[in-house]
């Protein structure tokens, strides 16, 4: 099990409790699909995805970057038990949707730059330490039901 | 995934906004590897303090990012241009060219917090390859 101090728990809480994950979700899905352009391939059916002008102004594209955040929230709310929250979208992402899981590292990524770019100053080396210890568990768990 | 002419452009034009501020995002990022990164703090067991802010993290990202600023002008040749700082991270130095990507990672975080606006997908898509491409010319030497 994952061990999280106060300072990480509080840090979490306070990020996604001032976050809009509507800006924020299609902020960065475009942007993973902008500056690692392979990830495109599981959304061939998304109609333009030309450039970066075609993706950011994508709806579909903000649809599912609002439909990805919103999917964080469940390990948000349950930080002591991601494994086993995730363990269902794992399943779905290496049977149906065949994902490479290092794309979500790519995605995970991607959020912690429109994440800082958000909250400027106030993203802190603790709170970036912070975040993306949350991310990777959650990349981590992501991956876990592959075989 | 080499630097088309486009990519070339863009990290000239953000380094044009972002120049004046190489030193503090220089310290900034470095700060940030060392923390965020544990493990990169077994590559500075010889300074006395390695927090964020402290003297030898300001002075080595400041040194860090004079060399990024001096690779951007060095774009159409990035192995001949750092040949000789290649052959001091793999005979003296010798990091862990994971590494690279790490520190990369830290220098895109700070450049999106202190220039938000500017660092829009397209900017930052160059900028990752520049980095990428600078990192493969360090390791050349390696091996």
């Amino acid at each position: 099990m994952v061990e999280w101090s106060d300072f990480e728990r509080s840090t979490i809480q306070n990020i996604f409790a001032n976050m809009d994950y509507d800006v924020v979700g299609p902020k960065a899905l475009a942007r993973c699909l902008v500056v690692y352009p392979w990830t495109q391939r599981y959304f061939g059916n998304f109609g333009n995805l030309y450039n970066a002008a075609a993706i950011m102004g994508n709806p579909m594209v903000a649809n599912h970057g609002k439909v990805v955040l919103h999917g964080l929230d469940r390990a948000v709310k349950n930080m002591d038990n991601i494994k086993a929250t995730y363990a269902e979208l794992s399943v779905l992402h290496s049977e149906k949707l065949h994902v490479d899981p290092d794309n979500f590292r790519l995605l995970a990524d991607c959020l912690s730059i429109v994440v800082a770019a958000q909250m400027g100053t106030a993203f802190t080396a603790d709170v970036q330490a912070a975040f993306q210890k949350f991310l990777a568990v959650v990349v981590s768990s992501l991956g876990r039901q592959y075989h | 995934m080499s630097l088309s002419a486009k990519d070339k452009a863009n990290v000239k034009a953000i380094w044009g906004k972002i120049s004046s501020k190489s030193d503090d995002i220089g310290a900034e990022a470095l700060g940030r590897m060392l923390v965020v990164y544990p493990q990169t703090k077994t590559y500075f067991s010889h300074w006395a303090d390695v927090s964020p802010g402290s003297a030898p993290v300001k002075k080595h990202g400041k040194t860090i990012m004079g060399a990024v600023g001096d690779a951007v002008g060095k774009m159409d040749d990035l192995v001949g241009g750092l040949a000789s700082l290649s052959e001091l991270h793999a005979f003296k130095l010798r990091i862990d060219p994971a590494n690279f990507k790490i520190l990369a990672h830290c220098l895109l975080v700070v450049i999106g917090m202190l220039f938000p606006a500017d660092f829009t997908p397209d900017i930052h898509v160059s900028v990752d390859k520049f980095f990428q491409n600078l990192a493969l010319a360090l390791a050349e030497k390696y091996r």
